[in-house]
């Protein structure tokens, strides 16, 4: 006679990382939005090679004075969101907490940068095809940035306000694996903008 | 009239179970039951009447520029009519039929053949319904105000710039597929999760339904195409709005970088719409032959083959635009080659029914049918694929009769046969056979009679989109034949929807099982229980229903023992290869939240259409607030939980 019973195995629920679906649906985040950003580089090289003898048509690459501050600030805070992370799972919620907001302040450092850079260029959005590529492509990158800050801070509200309990540490998981994504998202515009016209 | 099958379903369905199981799995009451449902069976009979409904909209456009085309100097239509219209056609068949009717059947069939509960994200599905339906909307309002996009479905600059085409009509288009591109990124992602990890025990890929094989390379395809359509969109939108030179020659600006862009998403995008159609075929035309498919792992290979292959030929679509010969040459090469990937399915059908003993029901008449309209549109692209002869035939109806032979062919008369074979699975009724061969007759004459005489006129020379022709031409009775077809065509597929509509009323009840198919969802009950599959099965072969018969000398699939589950809304997920039991998933309820994200995005996209920034504020900060929601932390934190079986 078939009946329901319950067997001594356990299964976990939700599940961290990769048992869990969600990581999933983060990896085919990254899929298309790698894509996008895949395709704003070629849109910038084909508008690049098609049009102007130089490229960028006036006042050579742009400048690093700005960029490179920018570049280790996204990067650094990947590392202590990294770290956050970690002290979270161990439990030290305080040390993480402060880890978050140091994260938190140098991504709004890495977008007050990036928002001084595009108030110093010579150019406007409407100049010229190099114009309108540089401010969409940077632009669409620092909207990216923008999110991951809302989504950072959304974390500490929850966490502060105890929503973030220790079977919660996919969301942080997450939000952070997102950050990291926008990171290495960002050396390669990087590359595109500011250090490819100098090898040229 | 007893049941077509009057066995009880193989999957055992014991009511102190289902009891349980309703209370957790069953609907919300009242208005957020209607509109918070993430039942994916719910979720996928709503895209596809949606989608048909887009099928009326868009051949009653087609039929009135028949109207127009059927004699020569008519003035039924101005020529900025016209243009509205086909324009309208091509993106109403195109982006709100073909794929969301194929999003209907993977969404209702994709669990019931995995074996599992649900898709992998509910309300994700729910939302990817909710923003096609209100991206069609978007699109459509625009409609009455004369202000439908007018620039053909590809809406190439630089005639869609704002100096040749000043009105709102392509922002309209620019900012309805950004919207619509959403809900097809949303609804791809959620299926590629699904397949991953969403199936039953032992549901190994090499056992998967060509269906999900099909849906699953589709969906992959999509999420790396649509950004390039979105993104192409966006220029656009920014160039004719924010004064941005992507397109403007003036500027440095080039007028063809829309074109690699758009194809770039438009070509994947072809394979896409006929991928999961094609699998359709592979999976339900077998069951009418009484034996499995022919060729199974090249088939599955085929279709993903395809798609890979179909990312490199989007150059076809601009043979004429004077790009460099070395280009050419490659991309008429790599148009040629994918022929051989879609062959290898024509070949498997036919060996399939070659070797099967096959019945001739309605289902099978519209597969066999599907073969050969294939096979004529795949050689009219074969012969486009030639650089010389797509010159001469670029832009003319020739293409036109191709596009319509390809889409027509493997989308519409697939989906066709499809709705016959899984309709009875739907309503748990069956459609009227003999009504149904008077629909298969009707379109199959009507679609001929109307897209056949359109290769001659190709050849002839009449260009695609002129909105009239001089009586002089040679044009005149050739299009009288084409506009008789096409309402010939018409009139079948509103005899479809009689048949429909009277096979849910008064049709004979089906049973679990009516066509004696192998598959799973033939092993529940018609219409298949809220929950799907109260035991959770374990499967052992690709035909689970047809172990016995087929002589599978290994491990039998168990249906009377399995997972179990009833400790609320759960249901299990597998290792993504294998398909072993990997972790237990509470699903969320019927939920507001997915039709409340999609409302707020209309005032979001509007603001943008309309240069309100209020308006366009107040969608954005309504969309966060929603979004924060969404993901904030629920109060279920357990770790673990004990497995539960039953048998």
């Amino acid at each position: 006679m078939a009946d329901a019973k319950t067997l001594d195995e356990r299964l976990p629920v939700h599940g961290m990382g990769q048992i869990g679906t969600p990581w999933w649906g983060m990896l085919c985040l990254f899929a298309t939005e790698g894509i996008l950003f895949a395709y704003l580089i070629f849109s910038y090289a084909y508008l690049g090679s098609q049009g102007f003898q130089a490229w960028p048509p006036t006042g050579g690459p742009p400048s690093l004075s700005l960029a490179i501050p920018a570049t280790v600030l996204l990067v650094g805070s990947s590392f202590v969101l990294e770290f956050a992370k970690r002290r979270a799972r161990t439990g030290d919620i305080a040390l993480a907490r402060v880890a978050l907001v140091i994260g938190i302040l140098m991504g709004a450092g890495f977008i007050a940068l990036g928002l001084k850079e595009w108030s110093d260029r010579p150019f406007s959005l409407s100049t010229d095809s190099y114009s309108s590529i540089y401010f969409v492509l940077t632009g669409t990158h620092l909207a990216h940035v923008a999110l991951g800050l809302i989504a950072l801070t959304v974390l500490l509200v929850w966490s502060m306000t105890g929503r973030i309990a220790p079977g919660h540490e996919q969301h942080r998981s997450l939000i952070t694996l997102y950050w990291h994504f926008v990171d290495v998202v960002w050396l390669f515009v990087f590359a595109t903008v500011y250090l490819a016209p100098r090898l040229a | 009239m007893s049941p077509v099958d009057p066995n009880p379903p193989i999957s055992p369905n014991p009511p102190e179970i289902a009891a349980t199981l309703e209370a957790a799995w069953g609907e919300a009451p009242g208005l957020k039951g209607w509109f918070g449902s993430v039942d994916h069976k719910v979720i996928g009979i709503r895209y596809l009447f949606t989608a048909f409904a887009f099928l009326v909209v868009g051949g009653l456009e087609a039929l009135v520029m028949r109207i127009q085309l059927a004699r020569p100097d008519a003035a039924v239509l101005n020529p900025e009519q016209y243009d509205q219209l086909f324009s309208m056609h091509g993106v109403t068949m195109i982006f709100l039929y073909a794929l969301p009717v194929l999003s209907g059947f993977s969404n209702y069939l994709w669990p019931l053949m995995l074996g599992s509960r649900d898709m992998a994200f509910p309300r994700m599905n729910a939302l990817s319904f909710w923003l096609f339906l209100a991206a069609g909307i978007f699109l459509y309002l625009s409609f009455p105000f004369g202000a439908a996009p007018d620039g053909g479905w590809f809406n190439y600059v630089p005639n869609s710039s704002s100096e040749f085409s000043p009105g709102p009509n392509i922002d309209v288009y620019c900012l309805g597929l950004i919207f619509l591109g959403i809900s097809t990124t949303v609804g791809s992602a959620n299926f590629i999760v699904t397949l991953l990890r969403m199936r039953a025990p032992g549901m190994s890929i090499n056992r998967l339904p060509i269906i999900v094989w099909g849906t699953m390379t589709a969906s992959v395809a999509n999420l790396f195409a649509v950004p390039a359509v979105s993104l192409a969109c966006l220029f656009l939108w920014f160039d004719r709005n924010l004064g941005t030179h992507f397109f403007e020659v003036s500027g440095g600006g080039q007028p063809l970088l829309w074109q690699h862009l758009f194809w770039i998403f438009g070509h994947p995008w072809v394979y896409a719409i006929v991928l999961p159609a094609m699998g359709m075929v592979s999976d339900a035309l077998p069951v009418h032959c009484r034996r499995p498919l022919v060729g199974y792992t090249l088939v599955a290979m085929a279709t993903v083959a395809t798609m890979v292959v179909g990312f490199g030929v989007w150059l076809h679509h601009m043979f004429a635009t004077g790009v460099p010969t070395l280009a050419l040459s490659f991309f008429s090469a790599a148009s040629f080659v994918i022929a051989i990937p879609s062959a290898i399915s024509v070949f498997a059908w036919i060996a399939t029914i070659w070797t099967g003993r096959a019945r001739i029901t309605v289902p099978f008449l519209f597969f066999t049918s599907v073969i050969l309209l294939f096979v004529i549109g795949g050689v009219s692209g074969v012969m486009t694929a030639s650089l010389a002869l797509d010159w001469q035939l670029t832009d003319t109806y020739f293409i036109v009769a191709h596009l319509h032979y390809v889409l027509i062919g493997i989308n519409l008369f697939a989906v066709t046969g499809a709705i016959y074979h899984w309709f009875p699975k739907m309503s748990g009724r069956m459609m009227d056979e003999r009504l149904g061969r008077w629909v298969f007759g009707l379109m199959f004459a009507g679609f001929n009679l109307a897209f056949l005489p359109m290769h001659w006129l190709g050849l002839a020379g009449m260009p695609r989109r002129v909105y009239t022709y001089g009586s002089d031409m040679g044009f005149s009775s050739t299009n009288l034949v084409v506009s008789i077809g096409a309402f010939l065509f018409a009139f079948g597929i509103l005899l479809f929807f009689i048949n429909i509509w009277l096979g849910r009323r008064s049709g004979r009840v089906a049973g679990p099982n009516p066509w004696d198919g192998p598959t799973l969802e033939w092993a529940i009950s018609s219409p298949p229980p809220v929950y799907n599959f109260a035991v959770i099965p374990v499967i052992a072969s690709r035909h689970p229903l047809w172990e016995e018969r087929l002589g599978d000398t290994g491990e039998k699939s168990l249906f009377a023992e399995g997972f179990l589950l009833d400790r609320g809304k759960e249901t299990l997920a597998v290792t993504p290869l294998d398909g072993e039991p990997d972790v237990i998933l509470k699903m969320p309820g019927d939920s507001w939240l997915p039709f409340a994200l999609s409302v707020a995005l209309m005032p979001l996209f509007g603001g943008l259409l309309l240069h309100s920034v209020a308006l366009g504020a107040f969608g954005g900060i309504a969309t966060l607030i929603i979004l924060i929601r969404w993901y904030a932390p629920g109060g279920d934190t357990a770790q673990d939980e004990a497995v539960r079986v039953y048998g």
